[in-house]
């Protein structure tokens, strides 16, 4: 039994509608508990921002980042921000580091856990090239960890939406998440894979998709009523059509209504749209393109079904990586850059392209302004998370600079007042003078992601919850973020304190530990004899389309070292 | 008699995952269903080739037999008392035991490098300059009406590639198989595979880049510059391949080694990589590269997510450091810079340059394989393995970068490359705790 008594913290916990108290927290076995003996460990926190574990819900990094890793070897050696990113020689306690957009497994580990987070959430799996995932989750320490199944171009899903068969439908998205142990059903440019495969794409929502007679909206429509019908602890994750093209704003909000009518069968939104950024945008080409951030962050004002990332750009150096194979091809047409491609048999699409965002570009500094827009003009925090969709946006070891965004309006000007004038007229930020507090950080770091994936003993210090903790160096009432983002931005980039499951991992910003981390994954429970059915179909598919016979297909015990089994009781 | 379905053949870069292997009472494969010749081979082969039975240390100059713990103990001596040790092969092995191998490296502060020094690696060096633009290999079963063999011979070196995967299997768009789809073939020489093809170019021996060149300029509209004769291959022809990928609907170029192993290298797998490209503004188009070890693919996956590079990985920072061509496994040996090296589940002894194989012999080996070979002749010290995919389980990579796990059909007296591996990292810090 080990306990642990943290004196003189001042919480943040927005889930317990906490806001900067200061309490001691108690913990026993990796958990929060109500008291501890005198035994406990004493670990005084000085009055210093305590906060839960941060969790990253939309983040790359396990699977197609490797290929990002492997078309870029110049990213070991960037080191743009010290003491996360850059070579690392390996210690008695950690593994060799190096990287900055694509650091290797043991880096990614490390340096999420400075920064206080816990927890991470990989976007993008093909079925297929699961195993490949959970083999890098393996080697990626200390942190939890998760992983959404790409469904949105999957020929048994299209099918089984066209046939108007949506038991069939439940039972395969469960047996999908099983395979690959996957936990949500991810959706990336609906029907845009199956199109890329013959190197086309979809227009919108109501483009049929060719050779399957199904259009981007059924299939969105379609998986989102099965993740409902099994009850699944996440919503369907979507990642809109149209993404990166200007005026396709309107396709988000069209996407965004469309979700009205699906009723979520738990305490959670019915839909998440991720890195809206890349979809808020207007206009009509690229000279006239234009934040769409109003538009949208209005209608989402009105709404209360959904939930979004911003998908924040920083400047420099970034890596797209998405399943949308057609939007990458464009980037790399567009940019004169290198272009890597991976279709996936029977399941979706895939490209890797390096850029660079600058404030120069008058894209750039408008793409820049919109994620904030987004995370700004949305009134509740509860529906906005805080990502960069790293590294497609830039990489998370740049979310301190994003955190000196979002409360200092200062900093902000800082950085737009060396934009140009046609820049600044394209976008609204200027013209927004909200700071977020330490509440609302919080919110979009950690507590909403409890809600959001259903992780009730996540994202927040209650007695029972996991014992995630993260202590940074500074104590709120003694610094002014607004004016003293420098400090601020000091304090995210190392914790004084990263506690995993009661276990010290970071003390003044410093690795101590190097545990294994969980792996969660989804089983939905489907009626034996809808998943019979649905198997015969399976069998076909596997017989006469895929080159990996079925038994070879399921990820194996052996990759999932710390495996949590989330059962769900669907509704049939 | 226990039969086992949908055994993977751990031989080459297909990893045919649809074998039924029987074994008897006696612990021994007595049936083999599906696999082609070589995979054959290589089960049986289990059975008559001679294994090394124990562990051996070479002592005045003979290999000679000694217990497990002995040999450990003098394997982690070289490392330990080495300066720069290379650590070389894991393409034929688990990922599960390529993962150990780096983790000994880092923590010896060796150079790594894969087989892919003398085969593929060009094609990663292409990549990074370019990007590989590909699919994994069902897609090309399912839509590819145009399949190009580029300096591969898959007839003899990927016996069911063309059956399970490309020419003449059947997919969803393709459902005639062979009937529905166009096979061509390019190459220096007409070989096996270029007899089944409905178009054979053949090229001057190392020309490759030319024609891509050529080709390049046709597909982008400038078929005006093209002379007319091109790596020995008239213009007429090359008007006339061109034109059927660009009305073909789907593309799949496979290469070999004859593209990356010929003169201009990873230039030419770069020129393949901007010919891809170039041809999605037309129609829809990928490569894939046939590797050949059935691992190779899946050291460079390991590598990369380990230590952020594919290959030629240098520790002696204590971070990794890589530049081919400086830390490749040839490259430190011609320059006589290692001395000690750890040799896995390949055979530098029967392929690597002369010279060296003279600094080789110069220096302690340790070598980790199932059977003998050339290699054994220049090793100090030698750990006999179990066989990969059939003693042992574990990862591997097919050439389309899809992970499949390896099955383990008998039952083996053998210690796996990842255990040994794993014994020798623990040996090593013993050592270096001790001194
Ligand atoms: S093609 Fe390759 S993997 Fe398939 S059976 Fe033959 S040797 Fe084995
Ligand atoms: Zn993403």
């Amino acid at each position: 039994m080990s306990e642990i008594l943290i004196k003189n913290a001042c919480v943040c916990d927005p889930l317990q509608g906490i806001d900067c108290e200061k309490t001691d927290l108690c913990i026993r076995d990796g958990k929060i508990v109500e008291s501890v003996s005198a035994n406990a460990k004493v670990i005084d926190a000085e009055g210093k921002l305590t906060l839960a574990g941060g969790f990253d819900g939309h983040t790359h990094s396990a699977g197609k980042i490797n290929v990002g890793r492997f078309m870029n070897p110049n990213d070991a050696r960037k080191n743009p921000v010290p003491g996360l990113s850059g070579q690392v020689a390996r210690t008695d306690k950690t593994r060799a580091q190096v990287g900055y957009n694509t650091p290797n497994t043991y880096a990614i580990g490390y340096r999420y856990a400075k920064l206080g987070y816990t927890t991470i959430c990989e976007a993008a799996m093909p079925p297929l090239s699961a195993r490949h995932t959970h083999e890098e989750f393996k080697e990626i320490p200390i942190l939890d960890k998760m992983g959404l199944t790409l469904l949105g171009s999957n020929w048994q899903v299209m099918e089984y939406i066209r046939d108007k068969e949506p038991e069939k439908l439940a039972a395969y998205v469960a047996w999908a998440l099983k395979a690959s142990r996957g936990y949500g059903v991810k959706i990336v440019n609906p029907g845009g894979g199956e199109a890329w495969g013959w190197g086309k794409n979809v227009s919108g929502l109501y483009d049929p998709v060719p050779n399957f007679d199904v259009t981007p909206a059924e299939i969105l429509m379609g998986l989102a009523e099965a993740n409902e019908k099994l009850n699944l602890p996440h919503s369907v994750h979507v990642h809109c059509n149209n993404l990166g093209h200007p005026g396709n704003y309107e396709t988000t909000i069209e996407t965004m209504k469309m979700f009205e009518k699906v009723k979520s069968s738990r305490d959670r939104q019915s839909l998440h749209v991720t890195h809206v950024q890349f979809n808020s945008y207007a206009g009509t080409g690229w000279r006239d393109f234009e934040t769409g951030a109003p538009m949208v962050s209005d209608y989402v004002n009105g709404a209360d079904h959904l939930t979004f990332d911003i998908g924040q750009v920083i400047f420099g150096p970034a890596v797209t990586m998405t399943a949308d194979g057609p939007v990458e091809y464009a980037n790399s047409r567009m940019l004169h850059e290198k272009w890597s491609n991976q279709d996936v048999e029977l399941e979706d699409a895939s490209g890797v392209v390096p850029l660079s965002y600058s404030p120069k570009s008058f894209i750039n500094a408008v793409q820049w302004a919109i994620g904030l827009e987004m995370a700004l003009l949305v009134k509740d925090p509860w529906k906005v998370m805080f990502t960069t969709d790293s590294p497609n946006g830039g990489s998370f070891v740049n979310y301190p600079e994003v955190i000196t965004y979002l409360m200092s309006a200062k900093k902000r000007e800082q950085v737009y007042s060396g934009f140009s004038d046609m820049a600044l007229g394209k976008m609204v930020l200027p013209g927004i003078d909200r700071e977020l507090s330490f509440y609302e950080l919080a919110i979009m770091t950690r507590a909403i992601q409890s809600k959001m994936y259903s992780r009730p003993e996540k994202g927040n210090l209650a007695v029972g919850s996991d014992a995630d903790i993260a202590i940074y160096d500074l104590v709120p009432g003694t610094i002014d973020p607004s004016t003293e983002h420098e400090r601020l931005k000091q304090a995210f980039s190392a914790t004084a304190y990263t506690f995993k499951d009661g276990e010290i991992v970071v003390k003044n910003g410093e690795i101590e530990e190097s545990p294994m981390g969980r792996t969660y994954w989804v089983n939905a429970k489907v009626p034996e004899g809808i998943d019979s059915a649905m198997q015969k179909d399976l069998d076909l598919k596997f017989k006469k389309y895929y080159t990996v016979s079925k038994s070879n297909y399921m990820v194996e015990d052996e990759y999932l070292p710390r495996p949590v089994e989330i059962v769900t009781e669907g509704d049939f | 008699m226990p039969v086992i379905k949908d055994a993977v053949c751990s031989l080459c870069g297909c990893l045919c995952d649809d074998i039924t292997v029987t074994v008897d009472e006696e612990n021994k494969i007595t049936k083999i269903d599906n696999a082609c010749i070589l995979g054959h081979s290589k089960f049986v082969g289990m059975f008559e080739h001679e294994r090394i039975r124990t562990p051996m240390v070479r002592k005045a100059g003979e290999l000679v037999p000694v217990s497990y713990e002995e040999a450990l103990d003098e394997a982690a001596k070289i490392l330990v008392n080495s300066k720069r040790t290379l650590s070389y092969g894991w393409c034929s092995t688990s990922c599960e035991a390529i993962s150990k191998a780096i983790q000994l490296a880092e923590e010896t502060g060796s150079i790594i490098d894969s087989t892919a020094n003398v085969c593929h690696g060009p094609s990663a060096l292409a990549a990074q300059e370019k990007g590989s633009p590909g699919a994994t290999l069902g897609v090309i079963r399912n839509r590819a009406d145009l399949v190009i063999f580029w300096g591969c011979n898959p007839v003899h070196a990927h016996p069911r590639h063309m059956s399970r995967y490309s020419s003449f299997s059947k997919g969803l768009f393709v459902p005639k198989g062979r009937k529905g789809r166009k096979m061509v073939v390019i190459d220096v020489r007409k070989t096996d595979t270029a007899k089944l093809a409905d178009k054979y170019v053949e090229i001057d021996q190392g020309s490759d880049l030319l024609l891509i060149t050529a080709l390049r300029s046709i597909i982008n509209g400038h078929e005006d510059v093209v002379p007319e004769s091109v790596a020995g291959v008239p213009k007429e022809e090359l008007l006339e391949l061109a034109t059927l990928m660009k009305e073909s609907k789907f593309v799949c170029v496979f290469f070999g080694m004859g593209v990356t192993q010929s003169r201009s290298k990873y230039k030419n797998g770069d020129g393949v990589s901007s010919l891809i490209s170039d041809l999605n503004q037309h129609t829809k188009a990928v490569m894939i590269g046939m590797r050949g070890h059935y691992n190779v693919t899946g050291f460079g996956q390991v590598a990369t997510w380990e230590t952020g590079f594919p290959m030629a990985i240098d520790f002696s920072k204590g971070y990794p450091y890589y530049n081919p061509g400086e830390t490749g496994a040839n490259d430190v040996l011609v320059r006589e810079e290692v001395d000690a090296a750890l040799i896995a589940a390949a055979d530098p002894g029967a392929h690597f340059p002369q010279k060296a194989l003279r600094h080789l012999a110069k220096i302690p080996v340790i070598q980790i394989d199932p059977y003998a070979n050339p290699t054994t002749e220049l090793a100090d010290v030698v750990f006999p393995s179990a066989v990969v995919g059939i003693e042992a389980e574990g990862s591997a990579y097919r050439m389309d970068a899809i992970a499949i796990r390896m099955k383990k059909l008998i039952d083996t007296e053998f210690k796996t490359d990842e255990e040994i591996t794993k014994d020798l990292i623990e040996k090593v810090r013993e050592l270096k705790r001790g001194a």
